[in-house]
C-alpha cells in the first residue's frame, strides 16, 4: 500500500496494455534478474506490475567472458551476448513462474531473440507452449553484432519480417523491442506495427563503450556493450516521444528510469507502462514500490487521478 | 560508507607466496576497504574476469587455487604485473559471539584468515578446522596459528590431523567448544553439512557460498541461487540467527 496519504485519494496506478491489466506500469525490463521462476517472483513480490524474463533463443548459450557488466559513473554498460539456457529450458522456468505470479497477479513477459527470422518464429512457438501473458521479441541487442549481424531493429523491412513471422508462429500479443541505435526509430516502429506487432518496447541499451587507459583497450571482452541507466534516459524519452506521435499501439518506455518522476516523464511521452532495469542497481529491488509511492506523491501534488490524466501530455503544442 | 570501486582499478602485485602445488598467494601493493568475506572481480585483460574472496584489505591479499584457465593465466603473474580489480562487493561475514569455530574446506579456507585476524583483534577466541583431500592441500595453517588461533587440521586420506572431513571434526569438537558462532567456507558438501550441525547444535552459522558472477553486484541473475543472488545478498549465508541485513 502507499502510505503517507491520509484520507485524500490515492491515485490509480493501474494501465492497460492489449487488454491485460496491469496493477501499476512499472515492467521488470528484460536481462535484469529474469534468469529464473523464483527471481522473478521475487521482483513480483517487490510490486513490479509485470515482469520480462531474460531473452532466450532456441538453443542453449554461454554468452561472452567477463567483463560484462560494469557502472561507469552515470549508468551501467554491458555486453553479456544473450547467454541463456534455450527455448526449452526456457519454457519450463515460464511456467513456473506462471505458478508462483498468478497469486500476485503480476503479468509475465517472455523475451525472446534469434539469429534468423525462422529462428525467431520457432522460439516463440516453443516459448507459447508456456503461455506467458505476452512475448517480447528482441530485435535490438546490439551485443551480438559479430556473430548474427546488424540487429533486424536497424532495418524496417528485416523488423517487419520478424515481427509477421513471430505473429503468424503465436496467438499470444506481440512485443516488439526497439534498438536506438538507429537513424529514424520512427520508421522502424511504424513498420513493426504495420507487421501486426501488439505493443513496442522502447528503448534497448545504447551502443557504447568503456577504455582502460592503463590496459590500453576496452573493457568490455565483448569491446562494445549497451549504455543503460540515467544517462539514457533523455534519449529514451524523445525515442518514446517521437514513436508515439506517429503510431497508435501501446509503448513500454524503458531507459533510465529510476525515481517516480521519471516514470511520469516517460508516461508524459507517450508511454503506456514503464520498463525499469538499471534502478535495481541504484535503489534495490525495492526501486519497484518506492517508484510508485513517488509517482502517486507527484500525481497528487500535481492534480491527477490516473494514468490516463498524465499520457502523452507533454505532445501538446 | 567504504568506498566501492565499480571500474577495475591497477594494483601492482608486490609478492608471490606458493602455499600448495595448485595454490598461490599474491600480496598487492595497495589498500582496499573491506568486510571479511567479501569479494572483489579480478580482471586479466583480454583473459576474463572472476570473483574472489578477499584474504586480506590493506594490504590487499589473494590466495587463488589454479582450478581452470582463468586461474592457470593468474599463477603466471609475478611481482611487478599487475591485475585489475573492482569491489569489494557483497554482504561479508559479521562477529557475533566471542567463541567462533571457523570451519574451512579446501582452498575455502582462505577468506576465514581474513576473519580470523578481525576476530581476534576484537578480542573473540578462534577455533579453525582446516579440512582438505591430502596434507599437500592443508594451506594457511601457519598463519592462522600466528594469528592466535586454536588450529586442527583434517585429511580425508589421513595423511595429516584427523582423518575424514573437516565438518566430521567440527561435529566432533562442537560439544568441547560450545562455540557461539560457525562460519564456513569451503565446497557445497562441505557447507550443507555445516547446516546441519549448525540447526542439530541450535548455533547460528555463517556460510559462504560461491556462484557464476558477471555484474558482482545484483543487477543480472546469474549466481541466482532459487531467487537468492550470490553476489548481492550473499556471499554469506547466516542460517540460524538474526536475518541478513541488506539492501533487499
Amino acid at each position: 500500500m502507499l502510505p503517507g496519504f491520509g484520507d485524500k485519494a490515492v491515485p490509480d496506478l493501474g494501465v492497460e496494455i492489449c487488454g491485460r491489466r496491469l496493477k501499476n506500469p512499472l515492467v521488470l525490463a528484460s536481462g535484469i534478474l529474469g534468469t529464473g521462476p523464483e527471481l522473478l517472483a521475487r521482483v513480483a513480490r517487490a510490486g513490479a506490475g509485470a515482469v520480462t524474463t531474460k531473452s532466450c533463443g532456441l538453443s542453449p548459450r554461454r554468452g561472452h567472458p567477463n567483463p560484462t557488466v560494469l557502472e561507469w559513473g552515470h549508468g551501467l554498460i554491458n555486453a553479456v551476448g544473450l547467454a541463456n539456457p534455450g527455448a526449452e529450458a526456457m519454457a519450463q522456468i515460464i511456467a513456473e513462474a506462471k505458478k508462483l505470479l498468478a497469486p500476485l497477479g503480476t503479468i509475465l513477459i517472455a523475451s525472446i531473440f534469434g539469429g534468423t527470422v525462422e529462428e525467431f518464429a520457432e522460439t516463440a512457438r516453443v516459448i507459447s507452449e508456456a503461455s506467458p501473458d505476452f512475448i517480447e521479441v528482441n530485435i535490438s541487442c546490439p551485443n551480438v553484432e559479430e556473430e548474427f549481424g546488424r540487429p533486424f531493429a536497424t532495418d524496417p523491412k528485416a523488423a517487419a519480417r520478424v515481427t509477421e513471422a513471430v505473429k503468424s508462429s503465436t496467438h499470444i500479443p506481440v512485443i516488439v523491442k526497439l534498438s536506438p541505435n538507429v537513424t529514424d526509430i520512427v520508421q522502424i516502429a511504424r513498420a513493426v506495427e504495420e507487421a501486426g506487432a501488439d505493443a513496442i518496447c522502447a528503448i534497448n541499451t545504447v551502443a557504447g563503450m568503456l577504455i582502460d587507459v592503463r590496459a590500453g583497450r576496452p573493457v568490455l571482452a565483448n569491446k562494445i556493450g549497451g549504455i543503460s541507466g540515467p544517462a539514457i534516459k533523455p534519449i529514451a524519452l524523445r525515442c518514446v516521444y517521437e514513436i508515439t506521435r506517429k503510431v497508435k499501439i501501446p509503448v513500454i518506455g524503458t531507459g533510465g528510469v529510476t525515481t517516480g518522476k521519471d516514470a511520469l516523464e516517460m508516461i508524459m511521452a507517450g508511454a503506456t507502462a514503464v520498463g525499469i532495469g538499471s534502478a535495481i542497481y541504484y535503489r534495490g529491488i525495492q526501486a519497484f514500490s518506492l517508484i510508485q509511492q513517488e509517482m502517486a506523491g507527484l500525481m497528487q501534488e500535481l492534480g491527477y487521478h490516473n494514468l490516463e490524466e498524465v499520457r502523452g501530455i507533454a505532445h501538446r503544442s | 560508507m567504504p568506498t566501492v570501486h565499480n571500474l577495475p582499478i591497477p594494483f601492482t602485485i608486490s609478492m608471490v607466496k606458493d602455499e600448495s602445488p595448485r595454490v598461490k598467494t599474491f600480496v598487492l601493493d595497495g589498500e582496499l576497504e573491506a568486510v571479511p568475506g567479501q569479494f572483489v572481480m579480478v580482471w586479466l585483460p583480454g583473459v576474463d574476469e572472476k570473483p574472489f574472496s578477499l584474504v586480506n584489505d590493506s594490504p590487499v591479499v589473494l590466495t587463488v587455487a589454479r582450478v581452470g584457465p582463468f586461474t592457470s593465466r593468474l599463477h603466471e603473474k609475478k611481482p611487478g604485473d599487475i591485475l585489475w580489480l573492482r569491489g569489494p562487493y557483497g554482504n561479508g561475514f559479521s562477529i557475533e559471539g566471542k567463541k567462533l569455530l571457523l570451519v574451512g574446506g579446501g582452498y575455502g579456507v582462505a577468506p576465514l584468515l581474513f576473519l580470523a585476524r578481525r576476530a581476534i583483534k576484537q578480542g573473540c577466541s578462534v577455533n579453525i578446522i582446516i579440512g582438505a583431500r591430502c596434507a599437500e592441500d592443508l594451506i594457511l595453517a601457519q598463519d592462522f596459528k600466528e594469528a592466535g588461533c586454536q588450529v586442527h587440521l583434517a585429511t580425508e586420506d589421513g595423511s595429516l590431523g584427523f582423518w575424514g572431513k573437516a565438518p566430521e571434526l567440527a561435529s566432533k569438537l562442537i560439544p568441547e567448544l560450545k562455540p557461539d558462532v560457525i562460519y564456513g567456507c569451503g565446497p557445497e558438501g562441505m557447507l550443507e553439512a555445516l547446516r546441519e550441525l549448525s540447526s542439530l547444535w541450535g548455533i547460528p552459522s555463517q556460510l559462504s557460498y560461491e556462484g557464476y558472477m558477471r555484474c558482482g553486484f545484483g543487477v543480472c541473475g546469474s549466481c541466482e541461487r532459487k531467487g537468492w543472488l550470490v553476489c548481492r545478498d550473499g556471499p554469506v549465508l547466516k542460517v540460524g540467527g538474526h536475518p541478513q541485513s541488506s539492501l533487499w
